[in-house]
């Protein structure tokens, strides 16, 4: 690990006047499970670690006006399990205990779950995120890596579990910085992008600006659900994972968002399985037929085709458990 | 003084053997009390980080240390003979620098501030692709062996009378099955990496090693570096796992001693994670084509088989003598072929090469059951012989015969078992049944000890023995506790210096054997000249005399007794010192024997299609002759079992293709199972009169062999075909479930 300058304000202003470019290089600690591990190995190598857990209003879950939920970004997975004003969205919370690690959930935070970096095993053992311009992933072992959108150099896959769980709930996102009063709005649909040069990162995120606050918009009436290829117990990554929302009405679909996880280098939508749901009958064949529109677009590597397989089951299981029957297998 | 029996009591009059006293160290391990290599922090040490290479073939063309040498903290700089420029490295991770720092942060940023120049060279690691390997030069033939119950004729060739009398055999058997087999190589994975704090006090060199060999591991640092070994102690009272791979000092041990001498300061060098697992040791990949003939009642009789290993870059790979594993068939071949690659060298791995052995070949006697759509069970037990006429090199066939029979009903065999593939579907669940048998010796090795009573009635052993897990201190203290007639509080078990009487390396089982002989011997001794003493007192013969409930007590007659502590006053004012010594040899001991056997069966859910797999039910029984401590028995198998489950479903050594890195060499990546993904697991120790008096065997080895044959013999039966190769992992299930459409 390098030496580094440690802060830890107690204000929003304070960490953005912290997080200034005269700095160097600045890493946001929000729990810092994952960080303080790209720090030992010196993959990430700060000047300075602005600390946000000392932020009192980072740490909050508030009832929103429009009758959401706003949700600080520092506040803890366990927290939200605690809280009852998330018990309307009980998909997250099935997300969130899938993550089954005790310390894991008590020390990650949410912003730092959403914002955590790839566990491409080439990024990781020092090959950068786009290892070699992408070669690495390509003609090396590719097992976990992404099956869409894997033309360019990124091919790892975004391996937020909480992601695609806060899409289907059309969740946004508050971003402050770089300038003391600047915020804007962001989508979390649209906060995650694929980096198409060493320089960029995997979200929108840019020098000075960190994420405050996730604002999760009034429940509905959907029926959510997410469900993960985990291979264990254990709080490893699953290999594939999806999150369904249905809105369905006297047995007919109305509405219905599907994202998947781990299988892009961004939480990736899947229109195609949309399409087959919207309008249908909720019946096993529909659900079948989504299934294998989720996979319509995959582009598998040289080893991962069964994550394509993976990727479908994923999609009709999710959908199986916001219908509220039983996913069919483990 | 006639000469002492050595004896065990029998079982209704032993008060603390056999019995479930909890590990005495138990506490001190949970609250962190205890100490390990690791946990030793000396007064004004350097803690010292290492580079590896991050290349798995190449020459080093230079080394610059000197901005390192710059690092704020850095106090001192070791490039390694093997690294000096012109030589080749052969797997990644291997060792180059040493930086010794003030802190650990400092030695990572002076290691980051190296600069090697690498020349890269081709890489080879694809050790499951055996023509890639032989393209690439990269196999070398390993052995194997001919056994045919006919004779080639006199002017005959053997080759070619081998050729014709195996097609001859595989005509006339009733069922034939060709299968391929495999499993990978996986680490170590010692929670505590290798490594080592060391100080020099004057000449003398003091290292607190992680090691499974304490009496041994002095004269490795004394050959390394030249100086008599009767100047090194070797301390270790902890081990964080060793599995086979702590014999010795390392060379990264010798070199954290000469940093300490260039410095004049304590040096603590253990191995980072990644090069734990890059270094740390592996076991061999095993791969094998069979064909295998069967008469009409399912007894194999020929059997013709092709494999190969991969031992990495250096070291034996799995030999044709456990091919195949514990059955003998009565006519063989099996040939063997090494595959060199750029990964880090092996090193022993529980119970060696019997885990892919019995994975490889077990596997295949159940393609056998399948095809001929019987059960498993009823193949396994034709295949076993009799006592007399054995088909199994092993344990007794009726030793498995009865332990087959306990599994079976422990598991619910006879209910649940349906043939191969004929399961019913829950959802898209099915369920299946499979088993295994191994074998181990398990007998003690060399070992001395030195008991030493005192006037006070106090009780301790010297032995230069080590605990790596299994519970040597409390096997130690209750032999001596039983043999004295005392409570093992009573008794001060030393061990873990090299400056204590020599005790063997703890491998392949043997320590329980060798470590209770020795106790045990010194323990009798000791107790017959107080004996003697207590004899005049109460004119009693001291043969008549017994240690029973903290008295030396004449046999019969309670009222002549004496407590211990009035019997040991009378030693004086010294105290009593007894040495014995246990050496194997091929008279059979009194107190230890060796030679196990052990059944496992298990009950798993297999998801069609996500191509996971859920242990429902593990079922082990396993003889080891006298149990010492039925609780660190059971402990040893639950132990064995869930490493089983690991390598059989999560553990996987992942190489990189191209680079011939090792991808998932970090804790978050290299796969184990978790509590959640063990099932349920019930353990039957096997102790009838017959076993409990052949006297005490090692138990650590055996009951690790089974899980994978047993796991992938009862994914067989769920899915009605085999999932070739271990780790049975969701990506290989589901390729198999493709590769087999139609029939899942």
């Amino acid at each position: 690990m390098k030496a580094f300058e440690y802060a830890a304000p107690s204000t929003e202003a304070e960490a953005i006047e912290l997080m200034t470019e005269r700095a160097g290089t600045v890493e946001i600690l929000a729990g810092g499970t994952d960080l303080v591990g790209l720090m030992k190995q010196m993959l990430v190598n700060p000047d300075r670690v602005v600390n946000l857990m000392e932020i009192r209003s980072l740490r909050e879950i508030e009832p929103t006006p429009s009758g959401g939920v706003s949700i600080g970004a520092a506040v803890s997975l366990e927290q939200i399990l605690d809280s009852h004003y998330l018990d309307p969205y009980a998909s997250l919370k099935q997300a969130i205990n899938n993550i089954s690690s005790m310390q894991l959930r008590c020390q990650g935070t949410l912003g730092g779950e959403l914002c955590q970096r790839p566990q491409c095993w080439f990024f990781r053992g020092g090959h950068g995120l786009l290892g070699d311009d992408g070669r690495a992933v390509a003609q090396g072992d590719n097992r976990y890596h992404a099956v869409f959108a894997n033309a360019g150099p990124a091919k790892f896959v975004n391996n937020s579990r909480l992601a695609p769980a806060l899409i289907v709930r059309d969740a946004r996102l508050r971003i402050v910085g770089p300038s003391p009063d600047a915020e804007q709005w962001v989508d979390l649909a649209d906060f995650y992008r694929i980096p198409r040069h060493g320089e960029q990162r995997e979200n929108v995120l840019r020098a000075g600006q960190f994420v405050s606050h996730i604002e999760l918009p009034d429940p509905g009436s959907f029926q959510c659900a997410t469900y993960e290829v985990r291979q264990g117990a254990g709080p490893e990554y699953p290999l594939t994972a999806a999150a369904a929302r249905l809105n369905v009405q006297s047995g007919v679909v109305r509405d219905a968002k599907i994202v998947l996880g781990h299988v892009a280098p961004t939480p990736w939508r899947s229109e195609d399985a949309e399409h087959e749901l919207i309008g249908k009958p909720l019946t096993a064949e529909t659900i079948e037929a989504a299934g294998l529109a989720a996979i319509r677009l995959a582009t598998p590597l040289s080893r991962n085709e069964y994550k394509v397989t993976l990727a479908q089951v994923s999609v009709e299981r999710a959908v199986r458990m916001a219908a509220g029957l039983p996913p069919g297998g483990f | 003084m006639a000469d002492i029996q050595y004896s065990w009591p029998d079982r209704d009059s032993s008060k603390v053997i056999g019995g479930r006293q909890i590990r005495l160290d138990g506490m001190a391990k949970s609250t962190g009390a205890a100490k390990y290599a690791y946990d030793i922090n000396l007064k004004n040490m350097l803690v010292a980080r290492a580079l590896g290479s991050p290349h798995a073939h190449c020459t080093i063309k230079s080394i610059d240390s000197a901005q390192a040498e710059k690092v704020p903290g850095v106090v001192h700089v070791h490039v390694l003979d093997h690294a000096k420029p012109g030589r080749e490295i052969r797997w990644q991770g291997e060792l180059l620098v040493i930086v010794a720092a003030e802190t650990e942060a400092a030695a990572m940023e002076g290691v980051s501030k190296l600069r090697v120049e690498y020349e890269p060279l081709e890489v080879f690691v694809d050790e499951f692709n055996l023509e890639a390997a032989k393209k690439a030069g990269r196999t070398s033939k390993d052995g194997g062996k001919v056994q045919l119950e006919k004779e080639p004729g006199d002017d005959e060739d053997e080759a070619t009378f081998a050729d014709k009398e195996l097609e001859r055999l595989f005509k006339q058997s009733a069922h034939v099955v060709e299968g391929f087999y495999g499993i990978d190589a996986i680490t170590h994975c010692c929670l505590e990496p290798h490594g080592a704090t060391v100080y020099w006090d004057n000449d003398q060199l003091i290292a607190y090693l992680s090691t499974q060999n304490v009496s041994g591991t002095d004269e490795g640092f004394a050959n390394d570096l030249k100086i008599p070994a009767d100047k090194i102690e070797v301390r270790c009272q902890y081990v964080g796992g060793g599995f086979g791979s702590k014999f010795a000092p390392d060379y990264w041990g010798t070199a954290a001693a000469r940093i300490a001498k260039a410095t004049g300061r304590p040096v603590k060098l253990m191995l980072s994670r990644d090069q734990e697992f890059k270094l740390g040791g592996n076991r061999p990949s095993a791969y094998l084509k069979v064909r295998l003939g069967a008469d009409k009642d399912g007894v194999v009789t020929v059997w013709d088989s092709d494999h190969w290993s991969s031992p990495g870059a250096d070291g034996p790979g799995v030999p044709q003598g456990v091919i195949p594993y514990v059955f003998a068939p009565k006519n063989y071949r099996r040939a063997v072929t090494k595959v060199t690659t750029n990964n880090g060298p092996a090193r022993a791995w529980r119970a060696p090469n019997h885990p892919q052995g019995c994975a490889i070949t077990q596997t295949a006697y159940d393609d056998m059951a399948a095809r001929m759509g019987i059960s498993s069970y009823d193949l396994f037990l034709k295949n076993l012989g009799t006592d007399d006429s054995p088909g199994v090199a092993g344990a007794k066939p009726s030793v498995y015969a009865a332990e087959m029979e306990i599994a079976a009903r422990l598991i619910d065999w006879k209910a649940k078992w349906h043939p191969h593939g004929k399961g019913a579907r829950r959802g898209d669940i099915v369920d299946g049944l499979g088993m295994s048998l191994h074998t181990w010796g398990g007998g003690g090795h060399e070992s001395t000890c030195t008991v030493k009573i005192h006037p006070d009635g106090g009780v301790e052993s010297f032995c230069g023995t080590q605990d790596i897990g299994s519970g040597t201190r409390t096997v130690c203290a209750m032999v001596l506790a039983e043999t004295f007639g005392l409570g093992v509080d009573a008794i001060r078990i030393n061990y873990g210096s090299s400056r204590f009487p020599v005790s063997g390396p703890s491998g392949g089982s043997t320590t329980v054997g060798g470590v209770s002989e020795s106790h045990r011997r010194a323990g009798q001794e000791a107790l017959a000249k107080i004996c003697e003493m207590v004899a005049e007192k109460l004119g009693v013969p001291a043969a008549e005399l017994i240690a029973d409930d903290g008295r030396i007590k004449a046999r019969g007659d309670a009222k002549k007794s004496v407590a211990w502590k009035e019997a040991c006053a009378m030693l004086g004012m010294k105290p009593l010192e007894v040495t014995a010594t246990f050496r194997p040899s091929r008279n059979k001991s009194p107190l230890s024997d060796t030679k196990v056997g052990g059944v496992q069966m298990a009950h798993v859910e297999v998801d069609t299609r996500t191509g996971l797999i859920r242990m429902r039910k593990f079922v082990a029984v396993q003889d080891m002759g006298l149990i010492i401590n039925r609780r660190l028995a059971e402990s040893q198998i639950y132990g064995a079992v869930i490493m089983g489950i690991a390598y059989s479903l999560f553990e996987q050594r992942i190489s990189d293709p191209a680079s011939g890195a090792f991808l998932n060499a970090d804790m978050s990546k290299y796969n184990l199972c978790r509590l959640g993904d063990i099932g349920e697991i019930v353990v039957e120790m096997y102790e009838p009169e017959s076993e409990r008096s052949r006297g005490v065997i090692g138990l650590g080895e055996p009951p690790v062999i089974g899980p994978g044959a047993a796991i992938s013999n009862a994914v067989c039966n769920a899915l009605g075909f085999r999932v070739p190769v271990l780790p049975l992992t969701p990506q290989r299930v589901l390729e198999a479930i493709k590769n087999n459409a139609g029939r899942a």
